[in-house]
């Protein structure tokens, strides 16, 4: 029945859907792990119990969603070989060093640390604990810098050349790792990260100080979410705008998506809307702002932009996914903008704290730095088509031998098991949420009052050996 | 461009450095998903407490071997990842959603109550049996060879099924549960170790029995394998690894019988190393058997010496964190460990 579908589509579907629920994951723990990092620190600092009880509270959070997020990444790491061998097989050479490296310098030291600062509340001192923390926050980014720039390389690909049989050996690591979209690409990856976490925090604590619960701890989560959407939105904007350049000069036809735009043209309007026809190559009812899109992109009011006609159709990306993808992410970026602009306001009138309709508007975006990174990741990928290697290997000729029954049966088994999982992981979040910090706590800390195991726990002993 | 080939045989090297890591995944994950297999036999709810909290500390970072071994060979050997993965696409799957649903159990467990605990528990079980048969069933039919033709797969979607591959799924998951079950006498106390040594006991003969069938079927099967044990001068030097067999058996039964403590689980460590050296020298110097050997299968040798210089310091320096971890969780586990 499924051998009627296509094996490569069905393949990329499985791609998209396995890879675009597991980023939600590091989106997330990335900022968690530093901001929870931040959050011991001041604990240990201040001595302010209340950061210790956002601290053992978020870090639930952190674990539910870290435990989604490996048990999601182990997935990809052999899909590169179970869907995509052909690709595994021409350019294993040059990727497959920077995975490795991404498994033995981030990984492990993730995932071992990750133990310590679960359970290790009462087995290790504040100071070991407090380093655990870091070290994880530390893990998250160096994954990030691994992964982002193999991404970055199948979009912007140099140091290598291309031997017997299509087989890519590398020539230069430096410019293989170091390629020109990663740096941008890097950077903009982790402010967005921290910007969904900043969001997510803030979107509870407004929730808490709406609800008049927790305040005292709410007032950290909200302030510091604030602290974030009033320095680091903005600067998303300029490290997106300055990431679009780099696009724009690598990528030419992704920036023609973006824009909706098909003749090429000198002093280029931005279209803020419209409907992308890839059949009558044009976009219908365009809602345009004269010489913006030039101004933008060359930053000259008569600068020259490509159009999508400057390439053959079989050249261009998927236009419709990557116009509305781009415009969904900088429309949430704007939101963000805005709430740190009224933040601003409300903290003068001395109002930040307690102006209802702040916080309601704060709780609305609690999920918004989500759907901006699937979509920009949207944009940057479908942007890439159709190639997977741009301009080098075509995604259709990276494919497995393996049967469209096989994949459709895969990607249902996928989808079943990961609405369940992201069902539930959803509900338990959501709980904890809902009891909020644990005020009562009376956990000590490190040495303090806790009985240090004995190396070797003596037989039937009941007591002897605890995990606080 | 780094390249050390003139200096060392960069194949052979990593050759031996995946085949370490993989046999560090079975050993370390192989415990953990063997508490998962035997959690439904438990007797009572505490003793499962007691169970989850031994391993809670560990599965992540164990997992993490088979990132390894899998991103590893795709670093280092690419033409075989390439090969290997699609012919065994449903086991893998299976494995991949298995360990998905024990993995996220860990975290939703300790956060349920009452009967959606009781979903994670048989979740938890459930997808650490079908990601230990997966493994087993893809063991069996790597063991069995593989279909190429150029630089690839070239089988059938059902070519990894065979009674064969089967039975030794059904072998990995007696095997795993023994370490499983050594591992909760070394970790707990009271009723959960008395229950766990009395499980390692009835799982010993279960273990000897699949261990023979295994040592017997893959001589039969193949005449290479044949050849290469039971030929002279061979099958003198090769009969130690059958010896020392029997030896950690003998004195693991023992060790149960008596009620040692530590002992057992590294003998049944000792015994999936016998396994594995005997497999490793059937298979020998083959990646995807009997097509692809360890050398057609390299990367090139700037990929593999780039990521040897990083290894040489950075795989002591994991060893000795992830050995810092089991340091800091040392002694026995309580039933109250959360966070």
């Amino acid at each position: 029945m499924l051998e009627t579908l296509d094996p490569i589509l069905l393949a990329r579907v499985q791609f998209a859907f396995t890879v675009s629920f597991h980023i939600l994951f590091p989106a997330f723990t990335i900022g968690l792990a530093s901001w929870l990092a931040v959050v011991e620190w001041r604990w240990l600092k201040t001595g302010n119990t209340y950061y210790r009880d956002v601290y053992r509270m978020w870090v639930k959070i952190f674990a539910v969603t870290f435990g989604m997020g490996v048990v999601s990444g182990v997935v990809l790491s052999y899909q590169f070989g179970t869907n995509w061998s052909q690709f595994s097989d021409k350019v294993g050479n040059v990727l497959g060093p920077l995975l490795g490296y991404e498994v033995l310098t981030a990984f492990f030291l993730e995932a071992s640390f990750l133990g310590v600062m679960l359970f290790g509340w009462g087995r290790v001192s504040p100071k070991m604990h407090f380093a655990s923390t870091l070290i994880v926050a530390i893990g998250t980014l160096i994954s990030a810098f691994w992964i982002l720039s193999a991404n970055s390389w199948m979009q912007t690909p140099q140091g290598f050349r291309i031997g017997e049989g299509g087989i890519l050996y590398p020539t230069d690591w430096i410019a293989v790792i170091f390629n020109p979209s990663f740096p941008f690409r890097l950077t903009h990856m982790i402010i967005a990260a921290y910007l969904t976490t900043a969001f997510a925090v803030g979107g509870v604590g407004a929730f808490y100080l709406f609800k008049k619960r927790h305040v005292r701890h709410a007032r950290i989560m909200f302030g510091m979410a604030m602290l974030m959407a009033v320095f680091v939105a903005p600067l998303q904007l300029v490290v997106g705008d300055l990431h679009g350049l780099n696009t724009l000069k690598h990528q030419p036809a992704k920036v023609a998506a973006m824009e909706g735009l098909w003749e090429t043209q000198r002093g280029a309007p931005l279209k803020l809307f419209g409907l992308p026809d890839a059949e009558a190559e044009e976009t219908r009812y365009a809602i345009e702002i004269p010489k913006l899109s030039s101004l933008i992109l060359t930053h000259t009011l008569d600068g020259e932009v490509l159009g999508l006609k400057a390439w053959p159709k079989e050249e261009r990306p998927p236009v419709a996914v990557v116009f509305w993808s781009f415009r969904v992410m900088v429309g949430i970026g704007v939101l963000m903008i805005l709430t740190g602009v009224m933040a601003v306001v409300l903290f003068w009138r001395k109002r930040l704290f307690d102006t209802r309709w702040f916080q309601l508007w704060c709780m609305a975006l609690t999920p918004a730095g989500f759907v901006a990174v699937l979509a920009g990741w949207f944009v940057t990928e479908v942007g890439r088509q159709p190639y997977i290697v741009y301009g080098v290997m075509r995604t259709i000729e990276a494919a497995s031998p393996v049967s469209a029954t096989q994949v459709g049966l895969s990607l249902t088994a996928f989808v079943v098991t990961y609405l369940l999982v992201f069902g539930a992981g959803v509900y338990y979040i959501a709980r904890l949420v809902a009891k909020g910090p644990d005020e009562q706590s009376d956990d000590t800390y490190g040495g303090h009052g806790v009985q240090k195991p004995p190396l070797f726990a003596s037989l039937g002993d009941e007591t002897g050996g605890r995990h606080a | 461009m780094l390249d050390l080939s003139p200096h060392i045989d960069l194949a052979l090297i990593w050759y031996a450095l995946i085949g370490t890591a993989i046999f560090l995944y079975v050993l370390l994950d192989g415990f953990d998903l063997g508490v998962g297999i035997l959690f439904p036999f438990a007797p009572s709810d505490q003793c499962r407490d007691r169970m989850m909290g031994s391993i809670a500390p560990f599965w992540d970072g164990n997992e993490t071997w088979l990132v390894l071994g899998g991103g590893g060979l795709f670093a280092a050997f690419p033409l075989a990842y390439a090969i290997l993965m699609p012919a065994f696409y449903a086991p893998l799957i299976v494995m991949l959603l298995g360990l998905i649903l024990r993995g996220v159990s860990f975290e939703f467990r300790f956060k349920a109550a009452g009967s959606s605990r009781r979903l994670w528990d048989h979740l938890f079980h459930f997808g650490s049996l079908i990601a230990t048969f997966a493994q087993g069933t893809v063991l069996g039919a790597f063991v069995q060879g593989i279909e190429v033709t150029g630089r690839s797969f070239s089988g059938g979607p059902l070519d990894w099924l065979s009674a064969f591959s089967l039975m030794t799924g059904l072998a990995l998951v007696f095997g795993y549960a023994l370490l499983g079950a050594t591992w909760l006498i070394m970790k707990t106390d009271g009723v959960t170790q008395s229950w766990a040594r009395k499980s390692a006991g009835y799982l010993f003969g279960y273990v000897a029995f699949f261990m023979g069938m295994v040592s017997l079927i893959m001589p039969l099967m193949n005449a290479d394998i044949r050849q290469l044990w039971f030929s002279l001068p061979n099958f003198l030097f090769l009969q130690i690894l059958p010896l020392l067999s029997i030896i950690l058996f003998a004195v693991l039964w023992r060790d149960l019988r008596r009620g040692r403590e530590y002992r057992p689980f590294f003998l049944s460590q000792g015994i999936f190393l016998m396994n594995y050296i005997g497999l490793g020298i059937s298979l020998w110097p083959w990646l995807v058997p009997f097509e692809v050997s360890f050398r057609k299968a390299a990367a090139a040798p700037e990929s593999q010496s780039l990521l040897l210089v990083g290894t040489v310091f950075l795989l002591p320096l994991v060893l000795a964190y992830t050995a810092y971890c089991y340091y800091v969780f040392r002694g026995k586990s309580s039933h109250e460990t959360t966070y």
